[in-house]
């Protein structure tokens, strides 16, 4: 029955409301999308993607979206608490303390602790994107006890590629999509550089090119890939390795590249008896270019068969051949050592290791290799190489790869992520179009010129320590460690049990700290860091860890504070609990100091502008950083007369220099007093309105010619150097074989003149730090009955999660309400699994029961679930029968930190043993159907939480959200 | 005559879910809000959405394909939930082919969710009314937005760019260009409904 409608559906809802739109970025994950706030009446009506941002041109994704829930979350803590005197740690009993009370508590325990022994204080932050200052913090307090999530997340994906090509993944380089015909994710859920990963690959596959998703698990991304090729997790290595033996095989690699741009050419001493022994040869009539890191290799030229010095001009260098220095040394290319390595990875080897095909493993290597070598690019770009040759134009090929934590979360990721980075030289696709190409302050030599402190003389009161708390050490000498060649560091960082733990071990930190294992410590404070739930391993006895005293009574970690905005599974834990803003309330910076969101064509960082005023007494957690620092008269924060430097942190960014009158900052845009310096210029008071008034984004495009081959690039090094991006301007050649591994293993050999492993790691260090990626079996397996435990257990976070915790979002929870754990049907069937059925997964540490979901999408060999969903009961503002801690779980709770480590009742960090990162892919399970009787519930439960002050008494039972009638907390 | 409606592209659909939270939010504070939400801090949380993504498997391991499926009101062009409705609320739009509710009318009686066989409807509990999508009407008419932006919300967010917006009647149009050279498809054309949205299928690349 038509009639005139009475309703308008184009009317505005709330009449003469003021709106206001704001640019500002989003926080909701780590991709730091350019977004525009849309408020009514001042509360938030809708958030969208900024259409003049680089980073995503105006999309915008699931969390973005949901931003507002999280903003006006019932989570939200706001206002500083303290333990209430008497109560028990974990019991969530807290009273309201002002601003003034919580600083001074920390200034005078800080100061006490900064003036005796400032090991005893360690900051740890999880989540966070800001660590050139929190790291600045804690650099200026003296303390080695710092570290971000890396070490905890993937940092084998940044040391294993970092160590090879001078660059890695996320927002520091990634797959050229544009140019690509051929476009491999391996080990890959989601990422950092998520939106634009998602424009890129969707203009990808409409412009035909084909992608291949690698993974025990069909999900995400992998559902739109032209291939799915399961892989056993743990297992990457060995395709890697056995691609790289069909890419040789076939002659299927780039010898022009490989001869020039890394050092697979270079001669290897191969003189069992030296002391140099598998290292390079060095050319004493050689060009050394920097003192600092010397060049001078030799290479074998195939015309005179003679060694010359290496890039000698009009040399045809040899890959393959074993030689006779003149002196009768032995030598070999390092082309020559690879391919022996790889003799034996044959397609058929890693089809046992793998469960791929050895024919689709064949075939994928032929497509690769085919791919790069017949469709090449070529751009009408001339630039001129570091060692003065001209090229017309900047050759491609057009394979590109993205991997992720399926390759790094394992203790053998970091030879894997070797393996992967070799293979993309091979194809040579590096800094090229088509393939893999770097974005600032990406390439950094090879290593990065930071280096941890050597000794624990580092670390003196009231004194700024002389190094970075984090690194990339080189060789032996680099280590953190004591006489005795034991850590300094409380998570065991730039120990000779993980030398090279660039991003810190944050899994192991609360059970050393209460070990007392190097060393007992006074303040444990967390940022942003989950620790005490789904960002740590072995869950429930790091908990108890968090309560537990010494015999005078006296807790184990004495003094805990705890810095976020909601309500988590961790405040409970807090001595002291400060409440942060969200991140439409604060100012803060995505730094080329830190993680930038640059584009393959220059520099771009970015700020956060508040668009809301801080809720109730919120401070960001920069703010708080900048106060403790100038009270604690920290170097940096105060003037020479000792006085207040920085009024706050916005203040703090615009005139804060690396060195006095460098003119490096923590923003690149509009320097200089006029600003119209880029990158380096004298601080601008004005910077932040500029800022504001160009979408909150500064985009710095490099001159075409120095967009490409930027390792090599002689025009890009000395640019990069003049603007402070690099220390050098040498080329950055790629490591195909790893001289700085066999220094370590050289040590190990006690052919070293330096620091030495104690004796119970030498074993262990001489087998890992192999100069040439190799497959091992992860640590765990070999800890473990595989036969009782057959199955492997991975986690993922999906998209509407990604790298943050939202639970407390009324929208984004509807999504991910619980977690199945997900099986292969075919095995969930074996075991006497029903769909839907409670199930118990069990790991030689501990069994969670949950709620089995048959998947077809899953290798039969692997569980899965997404991480972070299960939840406490009552944490993060939800109902103490919400479904998160009902059906929810955690694998993490059958999952160690820590490994038996020999006959003696040894333990061993459960990580990598080259670069720390925490093993949360090795764990081995089994699994059952639970028992008629058990309760429909997941297992371990926890007591319930209850929410603190500050916080509503009860979330509401229902809402609509109307942008301009909300009643908000203020 | 017109008919606007969404072309999505299953090809490039990763599941991300923009589309849901990006309508929710527009739509909630919107005319055609508040888009409730039931126990949103408690057990089995229950909301109004007007699209929602359903992944599913098809096939035998390791034949296995995961699909991302969006789906949102299809603005039939013989639309079931219009005749059955009592009042009158349920109604399709002459000048540009959008159905709406409309909320003054509507008695939240939920026959137009049993006549739909999409699952497109559902009833609003706070209001008491039914909801769906509205093509963003409030948007697409309204001229204060850049032209650009007279979109859904949904396309304006999607980052893969799997959702096309246009007029279906146009055979110019993107919508229908998209359709034509991909092989779009309705949604279970033998009910009859003639669904105005359209589904590009998965392709191999060569």
């Amino acid at each position: 029955m038509p009639s005139t409608p009475i309703h308008d559906p184009s009317a505005p809802p709330v009449p003469g409301a003021a709106t206001e739109i704001r640019t500002t970025t989003c926080y909701m994950c780590a991709c730091r999308c350019g977004i525009r706030v849309h408020l009514r009446d001042g509360q938030v009506r809708y958030i969208d993607g900024n259409p003049d941002h680089p980073l995503n041109k105006g999309v915008i994704c699931a969390k973005g979206s949901a931003g507002i829930m999280k903003q006006y979350s019932p989570a939200r803590l706001t206002l500083p608490l303290r333990r209430k005197p008497g109560s028990e740690r974990g019991a969530g009993e807290f009273e309201e303390i002002t601003w003034d009370e919580a600083f001074a508590t920390l200034e005078s325990r800080l100061r006490h602790l900064r003036a005796t022994d400032p090991k005893k204080f360690a900051l740890f932050t999880g989540r966070d994107q800001m660590q050139a200052l929190t790291g600045l913090f804690a650099r200026q307090f003296g303390t080695p006890n710092y570290a971000a999530h890396g070490g905890f997340c993937s940092v084998n994906m940044a040391a294993g590629m970092i160590y090879t090509i001078g660059g890695s993944f996320w927002e520091f380089g990634g797959p050229d999509l544009e140019r690509a015909r051929v476009f491999v994710m391996i080990g890959t859920a989601e990422d950092h550089h998520s939106n634009p990963m998602k424009v890129a690959l969707s203009k990808f596959k409409r412009a035909g090119g084909r992608f291949i998703a690698i993974n025990p698990i069909r999900t995400g991304y992998a559902a739109i890939a032209d291939q799915w090729i399961p892989i056993r997790p743990g297992s990457d290595g060995a395709l890697l390795l056995a691609l790289i033996h069909e890419l040789i095989r076939l002659d299927l690699v780039d010898h022009e590249f490989l001869a020039r741009y890394t050092n697979a050419s270079q001669l290897v001493n191969l003189d069992s008896e030296s002391d140099d022994y598998g290292l390079m040869l060095r050319n004493p009539q050689g060009d050394v270019v920097n003192p600092l890191r010397p060049h001078n290799f030799f290479w074998w030229d195939q015309a005179t068969n003679a060694p010359v010095s290496d890039h000698a001009e009009g040399a045809s260098p040899a890959l393959t051949g074993r030689f006779t220095m003149p002196d009768g040394t032995p030598a070999a290319p390092a082309f020559e050592l690879l391919k022996a390595r790889v003799a034996d990875c044959t397609p058929e080897w890693a089809s046992a290791i793998t469960g791929i095909s050895a024919d689709t493993i064949r075939s994928l290597a032929h497509e690769l290799g085919t791919a790069a070598r017949d469709q090449k690019i070529s751009l009408p770009i001339a630039w001129t190489d570091s060692w003065g040759k001209r090229h017309e134009s900047v050759t491609g090929s057009p394979v590109a790869f993205h991997a992720m934590r399926g390759l790094a979360a394992h203790s053998n990721g970091f030879q894997t992520i070797r393996a992967l980075a070799i293979l993309m030289s091979l194809l040579g696709t590096i800094d090229r179009p088509g393939g893999f190409r770097h974005k600032s302050p990406y390439p950094k030599a090879v290593p990065p010129n930071a280096r941890p402190p050597k000794g624990p003389d580092a670390v003196k009161p009231d004194t700024p320590l002389n190094g970075a708390p984090l690194g990339w050490p080189e060789g032996p000498d680099d280590l953190f460690v004591d006489a005795a060649g034991e850590p300094v560091r409380i998570d065991k960082g730039f120990s000779w049990e993980h030398p090279l733990s660039a991003h810190g071990l944050m899994h192991n930190v609360i059970t050393n700290a209460w070990r007392g294992d190097p060393y007992p410590i006074d303040t444990l404070m967390l940022f942003m860091a989950n620790m005490a739930w789904n960002s740590t391993m072995n869950t429930s006895e790091v908990r108890k860890m968090l309560c537990d005293r010494t015999v005078t009574g006296e807790y184990k970690i004495p003094f805990l504070v705890v810095c976020d905005a909601f309500h988590s599974e961790t405040t409970a834990y807090a001595d002291l609990l400060l409440p942060d803003t969200t991140y439409l309330e604060r100012h803060d910076c995505m730094s080329l100091l830190d993680r930038p969101i640059s584009e393959f064509d220059g520099p771009v960082d970015s700020v956060r502008i508040p668009v809301l005023p801080p809720t109730g007494q919120c401070k960001p957690f920069q703010e708080v950083l900048v106060e403790l620092a100038s009270r604690l008269g920290f170097p940096v924060f105060v003037n020479p007369d000792g006085s207040r430097k920085y009024r706050d942190y916005p203040d703090f960014v615009v005139r804060y220099e690396t060195a006095p009158g460098s003119g490096i900052g923590f923003l690149s845009g509009w320097r200089g007093e006029n600003g119209d310096k880029a990158l380096r210029g004298e601080p601008n008071p004005r910077q932040w309105d500029m800022y504001a008034q160009n979408n909150c984004v500064f985009h710095y495009r490099l001159p075409v010619e120095h967009q490409y081959m930027r390792n090599w690039n002689q025009g890009y090094l000395d640019w990069a150097q003049s603007a402070g991006l690099r220390r050098d301007r040498d080329p950055i050649v790629i490591h195909v074989y790893s001289e700085f591994l066999q220094r370590f293993r050289l040590a190990a050999q006690g052919r070293h003149l330096g620091k030495q492993p104690p004796e119970r790691l030498r074993e262990r260090v001489e087998r890992f730090f192999d100069p040439l990626p190799f497959f091992y079996e992860p640590l765990e397996w070999q800890a473990t009955d595989t036969d009782s435990f057959p199955l492997h257990a991975v986690t993922q976070r999906p998209m509407a999660m990604y790298h943050s915790w939202d639970s407390q979002n009324a929208w984004l929870r509807q999504i991910h309400t619980y977690n199945f754990l997900y099986v292969n049907t075919r095995t969930a069937l074996d075991a006497g699994i029903g769909d839907g059925a409670w199930m118990w997964v069990e790991s030689r540490w501990g069994k969670v029961r949950c709620l089995c979901r048959h998947s077809e999408a899953v290798e039969p060999g692997t569980v899965w679930t997404w991480n972070a969903i299960g939840k406490q009961r009552g944490a993060w503002s939800l109902d103490a029968d919400a479904n998160e801690s009902q059906q929810g779980f955690l694998l993490n709770h059958l999952i160690r930190e820590e490994l038996p480590d020999g006959e003696a009742g040894g333990r061993i960090s459960n990580s990598d043993p080259i670069t720390g990162q925490a093993g949360w892919y090795d764990v081995r399970v089994r699994i059952r159907p639970a028992e008629a009787g058990e309760p429909a519930e997941s297992w371990p439960q926890f007591d319930a939480m209850k929410p603190v002050s500050g916080m509503p008494a009860k979330a509401p039972r229902r809402q609509g959200w109307m942008a301009g009638l909300m009643k908000v907390i203020r | 005559m017109t008919q606007l409606a969404l072309v999505i592209d299953l090809n490039v659909c990763v599941g991300c879910h923009a589309c849901v939270t990006s309508c929710k939010q527009w739509n909630t504070s919107g005319s055609a809000g508040p888009l409730t939400d039931d126990n949103p801090y408690g057990a089995d949380p229950i909301g109004s959405f007007f699209n929602r993504v359903q992944t599913f498997e098809v096939g035998e391991y390791p034949a296995t394909q995961t699909v991302h499926f969006p789906k949102s009101c299809l603005h039939c062009e013989d639309p079931p939930c219009v005749p059955v409705c009592p009042t009158g609320a349920s109604y399709k739009r002459k000048e540009d082919g959008i159905v709406l509710v409309d909320y003054d009318k509507c008695i939240g009686c939920k026959y137009c969710s049993w006549a739909c066989p999409y699952g497109a409807r559902e009833i609003d509990e706070a209001r008491q009314v039914m909801t769906k999508c509205t093509l963003c009407v409030d948007r697409i008419t309204d001229t204060s937005l850049p032209e650009a932006e007279r979109k859904p919300a949904c396309v304006m967010a999607c980052p893969t760019n799997a959702r096309l917006f246009g007029d279906v009647h146009d055979p110019k149009s993107e919508v229908s260009q998209a359709i034509r050279e991909r092989d779009g498809y309705e949604l279970m054309p033998e009910w009859g409904t003639r669904p105005a949205n359209r589904y590009l299928p998965r392709r191999q690349a060569d």
